[in-house]
């Protein structure tokens, strides 16, 4: 890891949720929508409950990026986890840039349970995305 | 920490195996430390090897388990109960998910899919290491329901909770019970006249001792979560004293000045402001409507049973489940919709079936005799534009049905039916027999060319290019347009808001399955009957009814819950309360508590639904979701990025 470290695969970490975007992911799979395969994914129940020391531990220990699957508005546990979601990204982003790291390695959008094609398009430009920047 | 793991690899018959080198990640996974036996299997959901896995569990005293194979929503359930079955904890299995997010996905690249595999297997058997045995968290549950809504379906679900020995609280919003059935007279197959039939479910739910009716009442706050639900119940005044004196209430109805629409009989009549919809109603006694009162009070001078000093009550009440029955409303047209409120002699089917209702020799509207009758069917369902694509399922019937009523009632009658493909499913044809044998004309179009209404002169002209003659184009001059609305949600479903209900496309209340979970919510302990679902006849409704019912008394029945223990945890020593948690809960699951002389944040188990919004806003990091925890999640991300 590291800012020298030329990325060829870039390791991405997705955290998905167990109602929402992770049936989106699993039918990506089932309709063969191809992605790199260095996309991980980590399943939480909700995308609001995801604690920021979870997504920096996953950048300095060797992912390139961290890819936050939320729920949106589909959220089963209320409509409230759009905002929350996107606090914590605003809270994890300025700690990135606190310690110089570039917060574009942490990305967010909210992927349905039917949105196979958007989260492929997502995390393909995302690889790009970071196989193009020098962090 | 684990130190005797069984992994088993799927080939899922070469789904898996066609792309992910199955027998590398069994080695790989066999190298790590804590795993004591690594197996590849042909089909890990197949009997034989279940059985296999209880074999290696219980003989070999495998204190954690993981299967790598297709997605949890698969087969987790099936081999936690595996688990189970060998004696082993449930939550000390973990499932790894290598068919849909890496051979599938990754079919492209097969040693790209392996390498994922291997990680993707790694991180389950971290998360394993670091796992509990869980017991379910057992709360008391309140053996009551609130039924809400007194129609049809909620009057028979009330019925069939209290004979199953459940407290019922039966809060109806309107001042008399029966919902929309009250409103109609003979129902097929019976001949039996909806009145007949909520008299009949009213008698012997009032005749139960376990049920509590309240009319005017309106669930107005909600709290706690299933088993013990409490509810704020606003009950409005009827303005009347008990046992009173029927003869002097006629009077005192007789005497007020004031005359609104009906909204009983769809506004084609007007009642007074101190009413009843029909004689003999239930409950008996009038209702004095105070947004129309004017208070001038002639009533009162001649009953004195009226009493305007009656006030707004509130009752709070506990109880383990709601069910919801609060029924639909009929589509109101547009303006202008095939001539609604602009051609004076087009009327929806409800309003014609109270119209069938009042008259009695004659079938007259507005002072002219009625004899061809137009009816238009499909308004406001199966709309092409429109939001409502869904069928109302009961129109075809009650159509034809009220049309044969019409021309058994009155002379010369003739009925000409305007549809789009008539759907009187089951035995119900019987009655579309009926009407073609009694010489009722059908004409039909699709729905691009619907029929059209207009104005000739003084007359009211349908004209329709029927598919049934070979697109011809033929007119009816009709005394009577009658447009056949469909079934819409409730105006006011703030109930459903209430209590979080969530809603289909269709706006109506949605169930967790159409077919496998019906009548559930996903709010756990709230059930759903009747047509605040989505269209349903009366069998239909009753059939619901019932499996709610019975749901409903089966969550409580037990006078105890088993509720998911993967919820949060606060560290109490790094706690010092600051409220952001409890601020964060949609729930309100977290309460400030004294703890040993310090103020803590403490999880209520039963209210808690495990999301972890709590979590990344608590400032000393406190607060672990149990199944989640930082050691669970961090050593995942270790097991991922690591290098073998």
């Amino acid at each position: 890891m590291g800012a020298e470290k030329v990325n060829k695969n870039p390791k991405i970490l997705v955290f998905s949720t167990e109602k929402i975007s992770d049936p989106a992911i699993d039918m990506a799979g089932l309709l063969k929508l191809h992605y790199p395969p260095t996309v991980y994914t980590i399943t939480v129940p909700c995308s609001s409950g995801i604690k920021p020391k979870w997504i920096l531990r996953a950048l300095e220990q060797g992912f390139d990026g961290v890819f936050i699957a939320a729920d949106g508005t589909d959220c089963p546990y209320g409509e409230s986890c759009v905002d929350k979601t996107g606090q914590l990204v605003g809270v994890t982003q300025e700690i990135l840039k606190e310690k110089g790291m570039d917060p574009a390695r942490l990305k967010m959008a909210a992927i349905c349970s039917v949105c196979s094609e958007p989260f492929v398009k997502h995390v393909k430009s995302f690889t790009k995305y970071l196989m193009n920047s020098s962090n | 920490m684990k130190k005797k793991i069984g992994v088993y690899v799927c080939h899922c018959g070469g789904n898996i195996s066609d792309y992910v080198d199955v027998e590398k990640v069994r080695e790989e996974i066999e190298k790590d430390e804590g795993v004591f036996l690594a197996k590849t299997t042909m089909f890990a959901c197949a009997d034989s090897n279940q059985k296999d896995m209880v074999t290696d569990i219980a003989e070999k005293q495998l204190d954690g388990a993981v299967v790598a194979s297709c997605s949890p929503k698969l087969h987790l359930l099936t081999f936690s109960a595996v688990a189970e079955r060998a004696g082993l904890n449930k939550y000390n299995y973990i499932h790894a998910n290598i068919r849909e997010q890496a051979s599938w996905a990754h079919s492209d690249d097969k040693v790209g899919a392996t390498e994922k595999a291997i990680q993707i297997v790694k991180a389950a058997v971290a998360k394993v290491k670091r796992s509990n045995a869980l017991e379910p968290i057992r709360v008391e549950a309140t053996n009551a329901v609130a039924v809400v809504g007194a129609g049809v379906a909620g009057l028979r679900s009330a019925i069939e909770l209290a004979e199953s020995g459940s407290q019922v609280y039966l809060i109806e919003r309107e001042f008399f019970v029966g919902g929309r059935v009250a409103q109609w007279d003979d129902l097929f197959v019976s001949n039996e006249t909806g009145k007949e039939l909520i008299t009949r479910l009213y008698d012997k739910a009032m005749n139960h001792k376990n049920i509590t009716l309240f009319t005017g009442a309106e669930i107005v706050e909600n709290s706690g979560s299933v088993g013990n639900i409490s509810l704020k119940v606003k009950v409005s005044p009827r303005h009347m004293k008990l046992n009173c004196d029927e003869g002097n209430l006629e009077k005192a109805i007789e005497v007020c000045p004031v005359e609104v629409p009906d909204k009983f009989n769809f506004n084609i009549t007007t009642r007074k402001a101190i009413y009843h919809n029909f004689p003999g109603e239930y409950p008996q006694l009038p209702v004095i409507d105070m947004e129309h009162c004017t208070r001038c009070g002639e009533c009162e001078k001649v009953c004195k049973n009226v009493d305007f000093s009656q006030q707004e009550e509130f009752l709070n009440i506990k109880v383990g489940s709601v069910l919801l029955a609060t029924g639909y409303d009929p589509y109101e047209p547009k303006n202008d919709e095939f001539g609604y409120k602009t051609i004076d002699n087009v009327v929806t089917l409800p309003q014609f079936k109270r119209l069938v209702h009042y008259c009695d020799d004659k079938l007259v509207y507005k002072g002219k005799e009625v004899k061809n009758i137009a009816y238009i069917y499909c308004v406001g369902s199966r709309q092409v534009d429109g939001e409502n694509k869904y069928c109302s399922r009961y129109c075809c019937t009650a159509t034809i049905h009220a049309a044969i009523t019409a021309k058994k009632k009155y002379k010369e009658i003739y009925n000409f039916h305007f549809n789009r493909g008539i759907r009187t499913y089951g035995k119900q044809e019987v009655l579309y027999d009926e009407s073609s044998r009694m010489g009722d004309i059908y004409l039909q179009s699709f729905e691009d060319h619907p029929p059209v209404v207009s104005k000739v002169g003084d007359k009211t002209m349908v004209t329709i290019k029927d598919i049934l003659t070979a697109d011809k184009t033929l007119e009816v001059e009709a005394d009577l347009v009658v447009l056949v609305t469909g079934m819409v949600p409730r105006q006011d479903n703030s109930i459903g808001s209430l209590l979080k209900v969530p809603k289909g496309r269709d706006n109506f209340f949605n169930e967790i399955h159409m077919k496998l979970r019906p009548v559930e919510t996903v709010i756990d302990g709230v059930t759903i009957a009747g047509a605040s679902q989505g269209p349903k006849n009366i069998m239909e409704s009753m059939n619901s009814s019932l499996a709610a019912a019975t749901k409903s008394f089966s969550l409580i029945a037990a006078g105890e819950l088993a509720l998911s223990p993967t919820i949060a945890k606060i560290d109490a020593d790094n706690c010092e309360w600051c409220g952001k948690c409890d601020d964060a809960c949609p729930f309100s699951a977290l309460t400030k508590t004294d703890v040993n002389g310090k103020q803590v944040a403490v999880v209520n188990e039963a209210v808690c639904k495990g999301c972890g919004m709590c979590m990344p806003v608590c400032p000393s990091n406190a607060i672990e979701l149990i199944g989640y925890t930082d050691d669970q999640i961090e050593s995942m991300i270790d097991a991922l990025v690591s290098t073998h």
